[in-house]
């Protein structure tokens, strides 16, 4: 393919959809199909078959349209352009929309209200095409533009102004820490080396996040894409994937689509007919969260123990095999077409000053609409909960609302209206992280989620720096004996102690962000730590506090008795 | 060997460009505390008592492995790193079982010797008392997993100046254990040349020759350098 | 010990043992015997075998030539490989944050206390493991928990009991039928 043909494709495919009657869009994302999608996507084709309808009629199962508590979702779009969204849809009832909707006739089931705060409060750039093509036919992304960036950068543009561009529209990395992108790209780029790598981390390890996953799976040509024109930005010529393991529609669907782009010219050898090549292969994680952080992701992907090593060197000087590697989230690389499509200031203009664009969120735990949504940068956290999230399901409170996993914190009600940006969350001890966005209400009981993620660092540690491999034990140790009733008041500056330390000596960025949670939820929920070791009282109700401090066991009296004459 | 100035503790020193921080200091004999380094293996930055400050870098450095750069104003010691680095040595104390008083290498301890001199006199952290096993498979050495530090002294040495590769680390976090081959006995290992260098190199008494009782198994470790030295630079040396 | 030689000598019992092994050649072939990709082998011999013994090991490591501590090493770092053999029937219970809050972690402990199991093991009879996973990428079903694979969202303790059950005693029924 050339950029011509690109967009001959491009205008054939638009123009059959367009004679289509209907188009029924029936998501087929994991949290729908386990909701029963299957049985409704059958029960539509046994339809169309035996009315003969397939002519004018098109089932597309997509990706991820957003609203994933509310599935099976099906939407469908006449010939007019008119959209109608119906959630839970059984089989039956989905036989009965198609129905009517042939015959014209109002339907009896109630869709969703469009002016539904969930869809219009957001802004989809990332997901502009998620829930809107089937993501394993080709076709129906080249017809939205996919690839059309691809071929405006190859032909028109030199790799610096690509990088440039990237820097101009000021996007950040979106895998957590928010280094600006263009000025990474521009690292790799002026790195002289023989031969440069792409990687694209999807390792998605932030427990309660599903962002990249969603992209991989609703619209992988996007993904591909952007690392394409990373690769010709930097001068690489082979990319990788990386993939967590526990994504298998993911990885599947990334192969068939880097498969069906090869087999058209827009991956492999000289791309859309430039002399550009650009090959991409898949690497399948095998559980381990510390594989996210990008030196342990590199050592992975040479089939190792997926240890950190120190930094520097960086990536972009000494990645993988010892060559310079570009190392980006995927969701960083879905924002690079539009930029590049749209331009940097159309980008720009989306979000606060520091902060541009959007963020895709995994909004999920005590809200009534649980889903994925794509938000502009700076949007208050009360109106993602209460205006898209709809609120606490059964009256509930609003407690906390985690961000950034195990990397994060909490943070409380009476910060609710504070933008959401990178500067902001990380102001209030929080990360904005990958996306992950936890509503919590009264009941969860915060030493408690502490300890969770406290557990969640311990398993997953490394092993390789002793403040992490021992450190995160013994703060699980501390928080444990919070939660059971056997802390007496000096075992909390124990533990803050060693957050510290930890926080400060660890090799790696899980040990270095690991006290996060518990410095967090001390400094603003103090009080129910004070509760838990005093009053023995759990407010939430949640830990039993079954146990005694050990000085306080009748068999130590002795000892204590000794232990107060030497003070 | 192009040189390069730096300044340790307010002192300008010169070392040789791609040194570490930590052999610019050795060289000029500034201590430094280290369990994971050894002359002669790659660094590895794990047990993280070389942390130094760097002007301008916002976090600690390892010295084993960073590399010094002209211009840097390195301090080795302050109360903050001394402070934690005696938690450090807590934290590796609590972790496995070193009951000194009955080690085939108590007074002759690189662990022990450590905790003196950074005056670490108590632990405060619960012992995590693991239960583990002491293999006395082999026909000379045995390995007490009760007194590893995981520094992988033993890995390093074996893949890179043995060769044999026999050691590897399995599991991971707290649960890392050094094994042989795929976690057979040690004795059975197809791999292992018996030459005893990781015995040589490990810090406490988790490596030992069978036989020695406690307090008798003396480590030297400075064979390494000579024979690396005659290895690669042909230079035997006395 | 014997090391193993090529599969082609290796006794084709009618458990297929040949076959599986060739299913690890094929993948090794596919790499190139390239000792970068000893995970992606690893992959297949999980996928193919259910677990990873030491034979399948120490065959690994002598293909792609390597130290066998160090696919060893390799094999034990990450989660998705097991080295002791799988029960019949797979419950895998999401422990990530969302499912945590909504309730997870009770679920496991009722799961724990029905089959007299710990998270993480297998029932004596080889009929069930209760693993569990941190964050299946399905929060908006939390508290969700796969089952052989299956994806089920929105569960409580009652609700995976009686799958569970329904799976097991399905098994005992086939089993009858045989007799
Ligand atoms: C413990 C740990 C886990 C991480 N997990 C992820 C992850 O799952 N996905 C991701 O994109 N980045 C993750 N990161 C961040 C990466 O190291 C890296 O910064 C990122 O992939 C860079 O891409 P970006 O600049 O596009 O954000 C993790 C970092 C740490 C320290
Ligand atoms: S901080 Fe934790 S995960 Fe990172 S290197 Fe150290 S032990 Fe490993
Ligand atoms: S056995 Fe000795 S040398 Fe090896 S890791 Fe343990 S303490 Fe270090
Ligand atoms: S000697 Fe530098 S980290 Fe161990
Ligand atoms: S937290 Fe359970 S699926 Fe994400």
């Amino acid at each position: 393919m050339n950029p011509t043909s690109l967009a001959e494709q491009a205008a054939q495919e638009l123009q059959r959809q367009e004679q289509l009657k209907l188009r029924l869009f029936l998501c087929y994302s994991t949290p729908c199909v386990a909701a029963g999608a299957e049985p409704v996507k059958t029960a539509l084709e046994e339809l169309l078959a035996k009315q003969d309808l397939a002519a004018d009629l098109e089932i597309v199962a997509t990706g991820c349209m957003g609203p994933c508590s509310r599935g099976p979702l099906l939407r469908i779009k006449n010939a007019d352009g008119e959209e109608q969204t119906f959630e839970k849809v059984t089989p039956e009832q989905a036989k009965e929309i198609l129905l009517h909707s042939i015959a014209n006739q109002p339907v009896e089931t109630t869709a969703l209200p469009a002016d539904l705060p969930f869809f219009v409060r957001q802004t989809r750039i990332v997901l502009s095409n998620s829930g809107e093509i089937d993501p394993e036919k080709i076709e129906h992304g080249i017809a939205r533009g996919s690839y059309s960036a691809l071929a405006h950068v190859l032909h028109e543009m030199s790799a610096e102004e690509v990088c440039a561009e990237i820097k101009q529209s000021g996007l950040r990395g979106r895998g957590g820490g928010g280094y600006p992108t263009g000025l990474k790209w521009n690292l790799v780029r002026k790195s002289p080396a023989e031969r440069k790598y792409v990687v694209a981390n999807g390792d998605e390890g932030d427990p309660g996040a599903y962002m990249d996953r969603t992209i991989m799976e609703s619209d992988p040509h996007r993904v591909l894409e952007g690392m394409a024109i990373a690769g010709y930005a930097v001068g690489a010529e082979q990319g990788y994937i990386y993939v967590r393991g526990e994504y298998p529609l993911a990885a599947a669907r990334l192969v068939k689509a880097i498969k069906a782009a090869e087999r058209r010219g827009l991956l492999g050898s000289r791309v859309l007919g430039s002399n550009f090549n650009f090959r991409i292969d898949l690497r399948i994680g095998a559980g381990a969260f510390v594989c996210g952080e990008e030196t342990a992701l590199m050592t992975s992907i040479m089939g190792r123990r997926g240890q950190p090593v120190p930094r520097p060197p960086y990536p972009a000087q000494s990645g993988l095999w010892g060559y310079p590697t570009l190392i980006n989230n995927v969701e960083s690389y879905a924002n690079i077409a539009p930029i590049m499509q749209q331009g940097a200031d159309w980008f720009a203009g989306f979000g606060t000053e520091k902060s541009k664009g959007t963020k895709v969120f995994a909004l999920c735990g005590e809200v009534v609409n649980s889903g994925l949504i794509e938000v502009p940068m700076g949007i208050s956290l009360r109106d993602i909960v209460f205006e898209i999230g709809g609120g606490l399901p059964d009256g509930g409170k609003f407690k906390a609302a985690q961000t950034g996993g195990p990397s994060g914190g909490c943070i409380p009600a009476e910060h609710l209206d504070t933008p959401v940006d990178y500067e902001s969350l990380k102001e209030l001890g929080s990360i904005m992280g990958s996306g992950g966005l936890i509503v919590m209400n009264e009941s969860s009981c915060m030493p408690d989620v502490a300890k969770f993620f406290m557990g969640f660092c311990m398993e997953e540690s490394c092993g390789k720096c002793v403040p992490c491999r021992v450190g995160t034990v013994e703060m699980y140790e501390l928080l444990t004996r919070i939660t059971d009733g056997s802390a007496m008041l000096n075992d909390l500056e124990t533990l803050e102690q060693l957050c510290r330390l930890v926080q400060e000596t660890s090799l790696c960025g899980l040990g270095m962000t690991a006290p996060n949670p518990v410095l967090n939820t001390l400094h603003y929920y103090r009080d129910e730590y004070l509760a838990h070791i005093q009053e023995n009282n759990c407010p939430a109700g949640v830990c039993q506090l079954d146990q005694i401090p050990l000085l306080k066991l009748p068999e130590h009296a002795a000892e204590l008795a000794v232990f107060k004459e030497e003070h | 060997m192009p040189v390069i100035t730096l300044t340790i503790n307010d002192e300008l020193v010169s070392a040789r460009s791609g040194q570490s921080i930590l052999e610019a200091c050795r060289d000029h004999d500034i201590q430094l505390p280290t369990l994971c380094y050894l002359d002669g293996l790659s660094a590895r930055g794990g047990c993280r008592l070389c942390l130094v400050d760097v002007a301008g870098s916002p976090r600690l450095l390892p010295a084993c492995t960073t590399e010094a750069l002209e211009n840097m104003v390195v301090t080795t010691h302050n109360e903050k790193i001394d402070r934690y680095r005696r938690m450090i040595l807590e934290l590796t104390f609590a972790e496995r079982n070193h009951t000194c008083a009955v080690c085939v290498s108590n007074e002759n301890c690189e662990l022990q010797s450590l905790a003196a001199e950074l005056g670490m006199d108590h632990v405060r952290y619960d012992y995590l008392n693991p239960e583990l096993n002491l293999d006395t498979s082999h026909e000379r050495y045995g390995v007490d997993h009760n007194r590893c530090l995981l520094c992988l002294r033993c890995v390093r040495v074996c893949d890179e100046v043995e060769g044999a590769h026999t050691w590897d680390v399995m599991g991971r976090g707290v649960e890392s254990r050094v094994i042989t081959d795929l976690n057979r006995p040690w004795g059975d290992s197809e791999s292992c040349t018996d030459c005893g260098k990781c015995v040589e190199v490990c810090p406490t008494g988790a490596l030992f020759d069978k036989g020695s009782s406690v307090a008798e198994m003396k480590k030297e470790a400075s064979f390494l350098r000579r024979i690396l030295d005659g290895r690669e630079k042909r230079q035997w040396q006395r | 010990m014997t090391a193993p030689t090529a599969p082609s000598t290796k006794i084709n019992d009618d458990t297929g043992h040949d076959l599986k092994f060739q299913l690890i050649d094929k993948a090794l072939k596919k790499c190139q015997f390239q000792q970068d990709a000893l995970i992606e082998v690893l992959h297949t011999a999980q996928e193919t075998f259910g677990h990873l013994d030491e034979e399948i090991l120490d065959y690994v490591s002598l293909q792609l030539k390597l130290p066998p501590s160090w696919v060893y090493g390799v094999a034990t770092f990450y989660n998705f490989f097991t080295l002791d053999p799988q029960g019949e029937h797979v419950c895998v219970v999401c422990l990530g944050t969302a499912c945590y809050v909504k309730g997870a972690g009770e679920i496991v402990t009722r799961l724990e206390e029905e089959f007299s199991i710990k998270a993480g093991a297998t029932t004596e009879d080889g009929n069930l493991s209760l693993l569990t996973a941190r964050c299946l990428g399905n929060c908006s079903l939390a508290p969700m928990l796969t089952l052989d694979g299956e994806v089920h969202g929105k569960q409580t303790a009652e609700s995976v009991i009686a799958a569970l059950k329904a799976k097991t005693t399905q098994k005992a029924a086939l089993e009858e039928e045989k007799v």
